[in-house]
Formats: C-alpha cells, sequence, structure tokens
C-alpha cells in the first residue's frame, strides 16, 4: 500500500475577510461615538429602580458636587450655548466677551464661576482652565445666579429638559435650594440623573 | 556590480518574460490596526445613557394663602418620615404636636424598614399621604433613596417639604431615649 501524503498546505490565512470586518466594525463605532464634554467635577450619582432614558440633547443640566458647589451644564444642540452666552452679555452690558471666550464657553463643559468671574475664567489657557478649581454658582437668595442661568438657558433652548445631577454624599440643603430655584422660575417637573438599581417587585416575579 | 552584469548576461538568451508578482497583499498588520481602533472606540463609547427619576413639585402659589384654600391634611392620613443626617430615619402617623396616630419610631432604609412600614399603611389606610421631610443634615443619596421607596411601593402621594420644629424637637427627644 502506499503511503498516503498529507498535503502541506500553506500556514497564511486570507484576512482580507477578517479586514473588511475589522473595518466595518471600526465604521459603525466612529460613528456611534460621541465624545463626552469634559466634566469638572466627579459625581457619583445614587440609585433608583426608575428606567426612563435621557435624551442626549435637549439637556440643561445642574451638577452638584459632593461638597455642595452647584454647576451648570447646557448642550449646544443647535448653537444653543452660543446663544446663550449672547442673552447673558445682552442682560449684562458690563460682560461682555470677545470671539474666544465665546469659543471658549462653546467647547468647555460645565461651569461653576459666579457671573463676575466669568470672563476671566473663559480667558484662561484650555488647560489651565481644567485645573481650575471652580468655586460654585451662588444659590443663595440674595445672590441667586442660577436663577438667571435656568431662565436664560431656558430661553436659548425652550425645548430644554432640566436634570439635577448630585453626588450621593451632596448635603440636601443645597438641593433644596436648586430645587426652590427651579420653583421661582417655575419649573416644576425636572429629572434627578441616577444609577439602576434592581426593582424588587420585578425581582419577585422571577 | 559584477554579479549584477552577470546576472544579466545570463537572462539575455532567453526571451524576456516579466516576472508574475502575485497581487496578494498581506493583510495582517492592516487587521491588527483594525482591530486596535476598535477596541479604542469600543472602550470611550458610553452605551448606557444615564438613568433618571421624574420629579414634579407642585406649583410654587402666587401671593399669600389662607388656610381655608390650603387643602388641610387628615392628621390620620399623614405618614412623615424624618430622614436625620447620620443616615438614620425615623417615622409616625399623625401631627405633631397632638395628634399621634403612629408613635414615631425609629427604622432604616432596608426592605423590611420602612418599605415595609409604607406597604402595610399604604394598604391599611386609603389615601395616605406621605411626607418627606428631610432634616438640614440630611444627605441627598437618603432622599434620593426615600423617593425611590415611594417608587417601589407605588406610592403616589408624597410630598417633600421642610422640617417643622415640632419634628426637629421630636427627633431630639427620640434620640435622647437612647
Amino acid at each position: 500500500m502506499p503511503k498516503v501524503k498529507v498535503a502541506r498546505k500553506s500556514t497564511a490565512i486570507d484576512m482580507t475577510a477578517m479586514c473588511d470586518v475589522a473595518f466595518l466594525l471600526l465604521t459603525f463605532f466612529m460613528m456611534t461615538t460621541e465624545f463626552r464634554g469634559d466634566e469638572s467635577v466627579i459625581v457619583d450619582t445614587p440609585s433608583s429602580i426608575s428606567e426612563i432614558k435621557l435624551p442626549e440633547t435637549d439637556i440643561l443640566n445642574i451638577t452638584v458636587s459632593s461638597d455642595g458647589k452647584v454647576f451648570f451644564n447646557i448642550d449646544n444642540k443647535n448653537f444653543t450655548r452660543e446663544r446663550l452666552l449672547a442673552r447673558i452679555s445682552e442682560k449684562y452690558p458690563e460682560l461682555q466677551f470677545t470671539p474666544e471666550e465665546e469659543r471658549a464657553f462653546v467647547l468647555t463643559g460645565t461651569i461653576g464661576v459666579p457671573l463676575a468671574e466669568l470672563k476671566g475664567y473663559l480667558g484662561l489657557e484650555e488647560n489651565d482652565r481644567k485645573m481650575y478649581s471652580q468655586p460654585g454658582i451662588p444659590v443663595d437668595s440674595t445672590n441667586n445666579e442660577l436663577g438667571i442661568w435656568i431662565m436664560q438657558g431656558r430661553l436659548s433652548n425652550p425645548n430644554v429638559r432640566i436634570t439635577i445631577k448630585g453626588d450621593q454624599a451632596c448635603p440636601w440643603p443645597v438641593v433644596k435650594k436648586v430645587m426652590d430655584t427651579f420653583q421661582d422660575k417655575n419649573v416644576n417637573k425636572f429629572n434627578l440623573i441616577t444609577d439602576l438599581e434592581l426593582d424588587p417587585n420585578k425581582l419577585k416575579g422571577l | 556590480m559584477a554579479e549584477l552584469a552577470e546576472k544579466e548576461t545570463k537572462k539575455k538568451g532567453k526571451k524576456k518574460r516579466r516576472k508574475k508578482m502575485s497581487t496578494r497583499v498581506d493583510m495582517t498588520p492592516m487587521v491588527d490596526l483594525g482591530f486596535l481602533l476598535i477596541t479604542f472606540f469600543m472602550l470611550t463609547t458610553t452605551f448606557s445613557k444615564p438613568q433618571t427619576m421624574e420629579i414634579n413639585l407642585p406649583v410654587k402659589p402666587k401671593g399669600e394663602v389662607s388656610e381655608e384654600e390650603q387643602n388641610k391634611l387628615k392628621a390620620s392620613k399623614a405618614f412623615n418620615i424624618l430622614i436625620d443626617g447620620e443616615n438614620r430615619l425615623f417615622w409616625y402617623r399623625g401631627l405633631l404636636p397632638d395628634e399621634i396616630y403612629d408613635e414615631p419610631a425609629e427604622t432604616n432604609f432596608s426592605a423590611d424598614g420602612i418599605r415595609k412600614a409604607l406597604l402595610e399603611k399604604n394598604n391599611e389606610i386609603s389615601e395616605m399621604v406621605v411626607l418627606i421631610k428631610p432634616t438640614n443634615e440630611a444627605v441627598y443619596k437618603n432622599v434620593v433613596d426615600i423617593l425611590d421607596e415611594m417608587n417601589i411601593s407605588n406610592i403616589k402621594r408624597y410630598a417633600l417639604i421642610d422640617i417643622t420644629p415640632d419634628d426637629l424637637q421630636e427627633l431630639q427627644i427620640l434620640k435622647q431615649g437612647e
């Protein structure tokens, strides 16, 4: 009997198909990715069973950090941020911004400085701005600048949804003050951003 | 140079034939690069959008509201939750100082604690209203936890209100009693 000869096959595999798949996935991820803007504060939100998802645009967010500082953020759909800054300088003629500062305002994420310091903050170099420790927006009853931001933010984008993103450890009176400001400005419906927690009622059904 | 020249002389005799080059390209580095980028985009993408809890506050009344205009809450239907600064939780039913239906008691955030009390009382009393009263020292997390309990127990009638001096006094007494 003749010996069976095993044909020697080349170990090189055709990579073209794999390459196709890789780049298909790559395009998908590149299209869907949306880079998160700078968040100057790290916030650990409490959890709830609520499953309502938040849209990505038309959001006016008030962040309350663990040390009780208040920050403001609004997304830039249809140039909302540009209009917002224009409205602020319209209302406060002493606050006029250069085109560079306007650009900085559009690109920067959360704002947590009093109006008086806003110009100085926007004038900083980008890296300095990231390092700058923001004092938070004043929410005292005598000097409630948060109300101004909310008012102008809503005028800049009437469809905006208002959310509060509070840290687990942030003191309740600060959140209370923020909510009181909302009520003053006739914002009676808003959302609290939370992490997902398992609903015990659903657990029972399993 | 000498070698090259030699080669040329060898070829001279034959017909000039172009060497057939394979059109295949080694795709491996390209695949490597592709997957590297995929990993990067996969890791940076945030798929999970944040969850939110919706809250509706009552419209702030314009001007003064007289006592009669306000809906007086029946003391027997008022379920009060007091949130303390040290992650402690107390509840009572009724209105302080004198209309008490269930004596103030300490409870906790677990399923056997406040949730049990809420569900029991909610079944017992029709149209029960929960009054959530965080103290000034309370932490945001605890308030959200209680609001979440309202969703879990499916209680629609609740209010977030400021703590009263009577409540604070009661808290003091409860803590001293330990």
